[in-house]
């Protein structure tokens, strides 16, 4: 794909020796990249390294301190978003930045489109386009019945229509399904076959071997590698981001649990969705101590609702659910009070307070318990040293602990969350389940590696650990067993030493199973594994 | 059958000024500012328009239309306060549109103090308002809906963040529409103190401001919907005089009628859902590069 272009013309997009200091912080440091036609260059590196920021950068949301920005050769000045759209630029941002009440046509054509109808006079360009690329996009749908998927989509429309020849993505798949993925490296090929460039963000590096051609990598604000993406393998990867070699095989031993005694047990669990539709139609589930059940499923089939019940944030329509053999209560907090930890799906929202400092979000768990609290009063010392020894043990990478937490970059807002939820479980006692969502979301791979062994360590001390995950890498690599939710029940669970990709995506998209995870009797399966064999189009065959 | 009509027409004359006033707020909320001031800006529009269309005193020292533009200038300054406290200094909109009505009934209580029980000569025809009122309602209808302008506002008024992104000045378009709901509010003023009742007594709006905020919700930001909810609201009030006095409940209860009313109304909107119909961003100032 880079053959296309020719050595001698000037990059598309090129920094040179860009600086953007924070408070307390070098988030870029003499950072010099470049980009050329028609290539996708993945900038990877660990959490905080200063990806999101170089991106700003380009795309005008941040002035550099220092450096040069060039397009086609020419130095430019990018002061904002629409005089980076009007260089050719463009940005799909993390979350998408759409008026949800808006049709698709309106949102794209605000700040363009024609004086009357401004909608109508885009729909037509968008029908074209999103024809062309396979977007699939309905210029008349509300935005808010949209799924991130889509949403992303619409992003990508508001850059094509702008002719953008440049389009950043960053962590586009962190809120994709796996199926999601492979739709959106169709697309990605599509406009790397147009001559487009694409700068693309991921931690999963498997992504990054299938779509890039190139990698430049960014340790603490300064690029430390670049290569091309062919010949480089996880491992190589890996090590130019963090330094030094990391293992992908599966390291749990899957433990002997016949004797272990029942922690969590549920039985007949019904509940609605919030929009009052049945989103678990009798789940039954039983987690010994000492194990990991992994819950694979496509978003949407009654995950949430399972873990938000059983964090007591949902109401129960029917069913039990019993903590060694104990009723649990219906409260949120003596339902962690008695031992259940909880790591949320919406880690801003839910798991943080953003403006609060990270000293303080750390301690909303246990503010009002000694050592935090004394006869009613905060001890603001304890809670300093506290928040502390959470950063050190858990490397969450920040200026201090009075930062305000929304100033971290994406994996280090997830880490607080970690820290202050499985943090305690090195003294005494701490949690007995672990609810954990999502909990390697956004972090990279030195991160999620710490965070598979603190949830195998917490399993290993006698807690059992419900994680529910979209990435069946995860689920496979940390798992015992792996139940899979489909339409508000729970199938299996099946043995994970002996399961495939294959055979949970299969199960995943509503295909019968038999007990260890191979099908039997034919499912919708190309839906659901992102690597299935029959996928039209995949970018294997392209890069191979 | 007359009294029929009687009523359609009071309803009407009752209505005009609900219906400015409440289609100024529907412009200046769907940006995203809420302006609890109307009825401090009606108050200082109708002082506005009195004082110049009355002059001296002396006929031919006025001008009808010039009170007309001074009342729409006074109301839009009053709102560029409003505009500044809230959008620039970002301070809480509630308050300062509640100070902002408590400012202007007192500046115009005081500086009309010496206007005060004079009658004024040449009192403008109703129906131009009137007509002009439902016009305007049609053409904000169709500006919010199929203009690119009206998008922008829209916008702006739901996700301030996604239209800043995109080059469009959010503070400068809130600025705009805080001024157009200010302008309309001094012009419903007017109405009150040059056609339907040409003189100026303190106290004069009379609710009707609060009303016009009210009635924002009950028609949930729509423009053409605001015709009818002016209508209904003018004929309750047709029906507060016709009754006062022929019944057993006591005048105060019908002085107390318009805040009474506000309460029902709004509880009937909550019950129909209609708060969910308010703009995203309604309430909020917007700052940049929050992360
Ligand atoms: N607006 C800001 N104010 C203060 N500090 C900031 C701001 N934006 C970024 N930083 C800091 O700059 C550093 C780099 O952040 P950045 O978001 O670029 O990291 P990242 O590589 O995208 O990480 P992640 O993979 O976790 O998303 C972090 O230490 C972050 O706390
Ligand atoms: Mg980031």
């Amino acid at each position: 794909m880079t053959s296309a272009h020719t050595a001698t013309a000037p990059p598309v997009l090129e920094l040179r020796a860009v600086t953007k200091r924070f408070p307390g912080v070098i988030a870029n440091d003499k950072v010099s990249l470049h980009l050329n036609a028609g290539e996708v260059l993945a900038l990877l590196g660990e959490n905080g390294a200063g990806k999101s920021t170089v991106i700003s950068v380009m795309y005008g949301l941040y002035r550099p301190d220092e450096g040069e920005t060039l397009v086609d050769g020419r130095a430019v000045t990018i002061g904002s978003p629409a005089q980076a759209l009007k260089l050719g630029i463009g940005l799909v941002p993390q979350h998408p930045m759409l008026v949800a009440r808006h049709s698709v046509a309106e949102n794209l054509a605000l700040g363009g489109g024609s004086a009357f109808f401004p909608g109508r006079s885009v729909a037509g360009r968008i029908r074209e386009l999103s024809e062309k690329y396979g977007l699939g996009v309905d210029p008349g749908a509300r935005v808010s019945q949209l799924s991130p998927g889509e949403k992303q989509r619409v992003e990508i429309l508001r850059s094509l229509l702008r002719g953008v020849r440049v389009l950043i993505l960053d962590e586009p798949t962190s809120v994709l399904t796996p199926q999601e993925v492979g739709g959106l490296f169709q697309v990605m090929n599509e406009l790397r076959k147009d001559g487009r460039s694409l700068v693309f963000i991921s931690h999963k590096l498997g992504e990054v071997l299938e779509i890039t051609d190139r990698v430049t990598v960014l340790r603490k604000g300064k690029v430390t590698g670049n290569a091309p993406t062919r010949g480089a393998t996880r491992e190589t990867l890996a090590e130019m981001m963090v330094g030094r070699s990391v293992s992908f095989e599966r390291k749990r031993q899957t433990p002997d649990l016949k004797a272990a005694p029942v922690r969590l047990a549920a039985h007949d669990l019904q509940a609605l969705s919030s929009r009052g539709l049945p989103a678990l139609r009798g789940v039954n589930l039983e987690l010994r101590a000492g194990e990991i059940v992994g819950v694979a499923g496509v978003a949407g089939n009654g995950q949430s609702e399972l873990v938000e019940v059983l964090a007591g944030l949902h109401d129960l329509q029917g069913g039990q659910i019993t903590l060694d053999g104990v009723a649990l209560g219906r409260n949120a907090r003596t339902i962690f009070e008695s031992g259940v930890a909880h790591i949320p799906e919406d880690r801003i929202h839910m798991g943080t307070v953003p403006s609060m400092s990270v000293a303080e979000n750390l301690a909303l768990r246990d503010y009002a318990k000694p050592p935090l609290s004394r006869g009613g009063v905060r001890d603001l010392g304890a809670l300093d040293s506290h928040a502390r020894q959470m950063v050190n043990t858990f490397d969450i990478s920040t200026p201090g602990v009075g930062t305000a937490s929304r100033l971290l970059s994406g994996g280090n807002i997830q880490k607080i969350i970690l820290a202050r939820e499985l943090g305690d479980l090195s003294g005494q006692g701490g949690a007995k389940v672990i609810l954990a969502v999502h909990p390697t979301y956004g972090l990279d791979i030195g991160a999620t590696e710490q965070v598979h062994r603190t949830l195998m360590d917490a399993a290993g001390r006698g807690a059992c650990v419900l994680l529910v995950s979209e990435d069946l890498d995860e689920l496979l690599a940390l798992s015992d067993s792996i139940a899979v939710m489909y339409h508000g029940e729970l199938l299996g669970p099946y043995d994970a030493a002996t399961a495939t990709r294959e055979g949970i995506g299969l199960i995943m998209a509503g295909g019968a199973a038999s007990t260890d995870g191979t099908p039997h009797g034919a499912g919708p399966g190309d839906l659901s594994v992102q690597a299935g064999p029959d996928e039209p189009n995949h970018t294997r065959g392209l890069k191979a | 059958m007359d009294e029929l009509l009687n009523a359609l027409l009071r309803a009407l004359a009752f209505g005009t000024p609900l219906l400015l006033a409440s289609l100024g707020a529907v412009i200046n909320e769907r940006a995203g500012v809420v302006n609890l001031g109307v009825e401090g800006m009606m108050a200082l529009g109708a002082l506005a328009g009195f004082a110049v269309a009355y002059g001296d005193g002396s006929p031919g020292s006025g001008s009808i239309a010039l009170g007309i533009v001074a009342a729409m200038a006074a109301g839009g300054l009053a709102a560029l306060l409003h505009a500044f406290i809230t959008i620039t200094l970002r301070a809480n909109q509630f308050v300062s549109g509640l100070s902002l009505t408590l400012l202007g009934l007192g500046v115009a209580g005081l500086l009309g103090k010496k206007y005060e029980g004079f009658p004024l000569f040449g009192q403008p025809n109703q129906w131009p308002f009137t007509i002009g009122a439902i016009v305007l309602a049609l053409l904000l209808a169709f500006w919010l809906t199929s203009t690119r302008a009206g998008l922008t506002l829209r916008s702006v008024g739901e996700n301030p963040a996604a239209a800043d992104v995109l080059g469009l000045n959010v503070n400068l378009i809130r600025y705009g529409a805080v001024a157009f709901g200010g302008a309309l509010a001094g012009l419903a003023g007017a109405y009150l103190s040059l056609v339907y009742r040409p003189s100026w007594t303190d106290g004069m709006t009379a609710g009707l401001g609060w009303i016009a905020v009210a009635l924002v919700i009950f028609v949930g930001w729509n423009p053409l919907r605001a015709i009818f909810g002016s209508v209904f609201f003018g004929l309750l009030y047709y029906l507060q005089f016709r009754l006062q006095g022929k019944t057993f409940i006591p005048t105060e209860f019908f002085a107390a009628m318009p805040y009474l009313l506000v309460i029902v109304v709004l509880a009937f909107a909550g019950l129909r859902g209609q708060q969910g119909a308010a703009p995203e961003a309604l309430g909020r100032p917007y700052t940049r590069g929050e992360r």
